[in-house]
C-alpha cells in the first residue's frame, strides 16, 4: 500500500456503507453507559420514567406496569435492567436503554417488594397475597422456586415484608403475622435451603441489611424495639435492639408505615424509624445500644444517609408529609428543614450524593435539591411520583 | 355517567345513607374531592390504589358486603388498636367518614 494518498475510491465508499449501516443499528440506542440512569416511579397510572441523574432530565416514559402503589425496583447489575415489583403482583422486567418492557408477569396477587441475587441471576419478590417468596429466573422470569410464609401450629399464612439479598446467594425476608425471620439460601435456586427463626418479635413491618451484609435488621411494628440477627452467625439466633425504646408511654398514630429500604449508617451508628414516636432512633453499631434518638417533625417514613454517611435525611407520615428534615449524623441534630411541597413519598441520593431527588406525589414534581446547600437544582413534572430508584443500587447488598 | 346509572346510585345513597342511621348530610363537592383523595393516597397507601388491600385489608365493594356501615365508619374514625390501622378522627368528621363508607361500598373511589 501506498504511504499517502489516502485510501482508494471503493473503500471509502465502503465505509461510507459500513457506516451508514452502523447508524441505522444505533439508531433506538446511542451508545452509552447507564451509571447514571434511573427510574421514576408513577404510583396511579402504572407508569415509570427513566430519568438521567447527569442531565437531571426524564428521558422517555414506559406505560403497562400495572398498579404501582408501593411499588420498588433493583437492578440488572449491568445496570440496563429495572426490575419492577407492583402491588398488583406484577413483575416487570424494563430495559432502560431502549425505555421498553422486555417481560411483565404477574406473580401473585399481592406483592410489595424484591430483591436480586449476589450473582444477579435470581429475582425474588415478598408477596402478601399469597404470603411467601417467589424466586425468578433475572433472565428470563421463569418461576424456579415457590416459598409459602406459614408458620407456627396451625401453619398460619403471613405477608412477607423486609425481604434483601444477602452474600452467599441469599434471601432474607420476615413474616409479619407470624413474628418470624427467614433465610433462603438460593445456591440451588430450585430448591432453596431454609432456616427460620421464630419469635423475633411482634409484627416485623420491614427489613433492611448493612451495606456489608453481615446483619440483618427488622423494624417491629407491634412492639418497640428491633431484631437483629448476624448473618456471619446465624446459630446464634436473633437479638432484640432498643427493646422498650417508647418506655411505655402511649403510641402515637402512624398514618404511614415507616421504612427500612436502605440501612442508614453513618459513622458507626444506625438512624431507624421509631414507630408511634416523633423521633429517629440512633443505634450504636458496635454494642446495638441506643446511642441517642432525635425528635423530629411527625412519624419518619424514610430515614436514609447521603452515601457519604455525613447526613440522614428523614420524610414523614401524613400530616407532616410535606417536610424534609436533614441530621447531622456526626451532632445528630437537624441541621434544615424542607418544605418541598405536599406528599413526599421518597428520596434518592445521586451515587455520590451531591443530590437528592425527593418525589412530592400531591403537586406533581420531582425536585432536585444540592444536598450542601439544601438549593433547589432541578424540578421534573411527573405525574403522581414515589419511588425513585437509579442503577447505583445495582452494586450495593441488600439494594 | 347517565342518568339512570346516576338515580341508581342516589337511590343507593338514601338507601346506605337510612341504614347507617345517617342524615343525608350534603358534604361540599370540594371537600369531596378532598376525601376522594384521601381515600385513594393515604387509604390507599395500606390498602392499595384499587383497594384490594395491602397490609392493610381489602376495602372492595365485595370485601365490605355484609359489614355493618356504621362499624365500618367507627374504624375510620377510632382505627383498629393492635393493628396498623390509625384513628382518622382528626382529620375527617363523623359524617364524612360515612360518607367515604359509602364510597369505598359503591366501588366508586375513583369516581370525580
Amino acid at each position: 500500500m501506498r504511504a499517502s494518498g489516502g485510501l482508494p475510491h471503493f473503500s471509502r465508499a465502503a465505509l461510507a456503507i459500513v457506516g451508514a449501516a452502523l447508524l441505522a443499528a444505533c439508531a433506538t440506542v446511542a451508545p452509552r453507559g447507564t451509571g447514571d440512569l434511573g427510574i421514576v416511579i408513577e404510583r396511579a397510572a402504572g407508569r415509570v420514567h427513566v430519568v438521567d441523574t447527569t442531565a437531571r432530565a426524564s428521558l422517555a416514559r414506559i406505560d403497562g406496569l400495572g398498579d404501582l402503589s408501593h411499588a420498588s425496583a433493583v437492578y440488572s447489575r449491568d445496570g440496563r435492567y429495572a426490575y419492577v415489583f407492583g402491588r398488583d403482583g406484577g413483575l416487570t422486567k424494563v430495559d432502560l436503554l431502549e425505555s421498553r418492557i422486555v417481560k411483565r408477569i404477574v406473580q401473585a396477587g399481592n406483592a410489595i417488594g424484591g430483591a436480586i441475587s449476589q450473582d444477579g441471576t435470581l429475582v425474588a419478590v415478598s408477596n402478601y397475597e399469597p404470603g411467601g417468596v417467589k424466586i425468578f429466573s433475572a433472565q428470563t422470569l421463569e418461576l424456579l422456586a415457590d416459598i409459602p410464609a406459614v408458620s407456627g401450629p396451625d401453619n398460619r399464612p403471613s405477608k412477607v415484608v423486609g425481604l434483601v439479598d444477602a452474600p452467599g446467594q441469599r434471601f432474607v425476608f420476615s413474616l409479619f403475622e407470624g413474628g418470624e425471620i427467614w433465610i433462603a439460601d438460593a445456591r440451588d435456586p430450585r430448591a432453596p435451603v431454609l432456616t427460620r427463626f421464630a419469635n423475633v418479635g411482634r409484627q416485623p413491618y420491614d427489613g433492611t441489611v448493612t451495606p456489608d451484609g453481615r446483619y440483618y435488621m427488622a423494624g417491629l411494628f407491634g412492639e418497640d424495639g428491633l431484631a437483629l440477627l448476624d448473618l456471619w452467625r446465624p446459630e446464634s439466633g436473633v437479638r432484640r435492639v432498643l427493646p422498650g425504646y417508647g418506655r411505655g408511654e402511649q403510641k402515637l398514630p402512624v398514618y404511614k408505615m415507616p421504612h427500612m429500604d436502605n440501612w442508614a449508617h453513618a459513622g458507626g451508628r444506625a438512624f431507624v424509624p421509631a414507630v408511634g414516636r416523633h423521633e429517629v432512633l440512633i443505634v450504636d453499631e458496635t454494642g446495638w445500644t441506643e446511642a441517642g434518638r432525635v425528635a423530629v417533625a411527625g412519624q419518619p417514613v424514610f430515614v436514609i444517609a447521603r452515601p457519604d454517611g455525613r447526613q440522614v435525611w428523614v420524610n414523614f407520615a401524613p400530616p407532616h408529609n410535606d417536610t424534609v428534615q436533614v441530621i447531622d449524623a456526626a451532632s445528630g441534630k437537624i441541621v434544615h428543614t424542607l418544605k418541598p411541597g405536599k406528599g413526599v413519598l421518597h428520596m434518592e441520593f445521586t451515587p455520590r450524593g451531591e443530590a437528592v431527588w425527593i418525589s412530592v406525589r400531591d403537586e406533581d414534581r420531582v425536585e432536585v435539591y444540592d444536598t450542601e446547600r439544601f438549593a433547589r437544582l432541578a424540578t421534573l413534572p411527573v405525574d403522581k411520583p414515589s419511588g425513585i430508584f437509579f442503577t447505583a443500587r445495582a452494586h450495593r447488598i441488600g439494594l | 355517567m347517565h342518568r339512570a346509572g346516576r338515580q341508581t346510585i342516589i337511590g343507593l345513597f338514601t338507601l346506605l345513607g337510612m341504614a347507617a342511621g345517617q342524615a343525608a348530610a350534603e358534604i361540599p363537592a370540594a371537600r369531596q374531592a378532598e376525601l376522594r383523595y384521601l381515600l385513594v393516597q393515604d387509604c390507599g397507601s395500606c390498602h392499595g390504589l384499587t383497594f384490594k388491600g395491602g397490609l392493610g385489608s381489602p376495602l372492595t365493594p365485595e370485601a365490605l358486603a355484609g359489614k355493618d356501615p356504621r362499624a365500618l365508619r367507627d374504624t375510620i374514625l377510632n382505627g383498629l388498636p393492635g393493628t396498623a390501622m390509625p384513628p382518622w378522627r382528626p382529620f375527617v368528621t363523623p359524617e364524612e367518614a360515612a360518607w367515604m363508607v359509602r364510597v369505598l361500598i359503591e366501588g366508586q373511589p375513583h369516581a370525580r
